[in-house]
């Protein structure tokens, strides 16, 4: 068995260490859990889980947080800071 | 005016003008502009972290959610599942029970889909949480949302980022009349006098973004309208004199020559 599994994280594929959990996922990636969203295949995991979630091939993990915003939403947010990119028109 | 608090859910707030945090320059600026509007009350919106680049600051470094009520929003949802997932992931992110729930119509208008938006209300009021609805300026739809259990609604002026100022105020004015919950007058203020109107008209508060943060000086924008805000919510509570054709004289007749 190889000691990689492919997961998704935030649409992106990566080849994540056999065995790890989410609280691991989330140290590896160095995002504090304070205030992040965890959603693994479509259920959105209890904070207090995150160490009890060993994350499996194929899963599709998003993590999400907060971003500027008001009610605007012409606009494409590149993720987790301020720059915005316009579409559309 | 120390005793003058908005109180919706419960929860009491001191500034009347709410803002967004989208479209500022950068941080230092959106957390400038906040400080300077007096706003209380600021608007987030959830989306995916960046795992590529981890070195970027993360807004809420900006905007101490002790100092400030965080206020999740589902803007750029357009169907009831979309929202409802965007409302639990903020939710889960753990600032509060608090959403400024969107579900948006059409992209050109942003006009909100108001049946879904019911529909929407309706299960997350049954999950607990507190939903300030974004609506449009139909007083029979502002009903509705209060029946179910919204306790207060937020109806446009105009198109979000449109800065049209308050297109119906008529309609604003029977909401304001028939439902008996805050309400916070949302998206299409273009300047302080659309501000300052729609607190003269008797709206609760009202939450704007793109005015402050897409004029020319957001900084001073900002203060404008915390004076607009202010100034507007006083003279509602001083009441107006009524509109006549005629002039009446301000000087007394007696004693001339």
């Amino acid at each position: 068995m190889p000691d990689t599994i492919q997961i998704l994280v935030n649409g992106e594929a990566r080849a994540w260490r056999r065995g790890a959990t989410v609280a691991d996922l989330l140290q590896d990636l160095e995002i504090t859990i304070e205030r992040v969203a965890v959603e693994l295949n479509l259920e959105i995991l209890d904070r207090a889980s995150f160490p009890r979630r060993p994350l499996e091939e194929g899963d599709r993990v998003e993590i999400l947080s907060f971003i500027g915003g008001g009610s605007e939403e012409r606009t494409k947010w590149r993720f987790g800071h301020g720059v915005i990119r316009r579409t559309g028109r | 005016m120390v005793d003058d608090r908005l109180i919706i859910a419960g929860r009491e707030f001191k500034s009347r003008l709410w803002v967004g945090t989208g479209k500022y320059k950068d941080f230092v600026e959106t957390q400038k502009a906040i400080e300077v509007s007096g706003a209380d009350v600021v608007t987030v919106a959830v989306r995916r972290v960046n795992i590529t680049d981890r070195s970027k600051e993360n807004l809420l470094d900006y905007i101490d959610p002790k100092k400030y009520t965080i206020l999740p929003n589902t803007a750029g949802c357009y169907s009831v599942d979309d929202a409802v997932r965007y409302a639990r992931l903020a939710r889960a992110a753990g600032v509060s029970d608090l959403v400024k729930l969107e579900v948006l119509g059409d992209e050109r208008t942003l006009f909100p889909d108001t049946a879904g938006l019911i529909e929407a209300a309706k299960i997350l009021i049954k999950e607990g949480f507190v939903v300030l609805p974004y609506t449009n300026d139909d007083p029979i739809v502002a009903k509705k949302l209060v029946d179910i259990g919204c306790p207060a609604v937020m109806p446009l002026a105009a198109p979000i980022g449109s800065g049209l100022g308050i297109r119906n105020p008529y309609n604003l004015k029977i909401i304001m009349e028939t439902v008996k919950v805050p309400i916070i007058v949302d998206a299409g203020v273009g300047t302080a006098s659309d501000a300052a109107l729609a607190m003269e008209y008797g709206a609760d508060a009202v939450l704007m973004n793109t005015a402050i943060a897409g004029a020319q000086d957001p900084i001073a924008m900002a203060e404008a309208m915390k004076y607009a805000v202010h100034a507007g919510r006083l003279a509602y509570k001083a009441g107006r004199i009524p509109r006549k054709l005629y002039a009446t004289a301000s000087s007394p007749i007696e004693g001339m020559l």
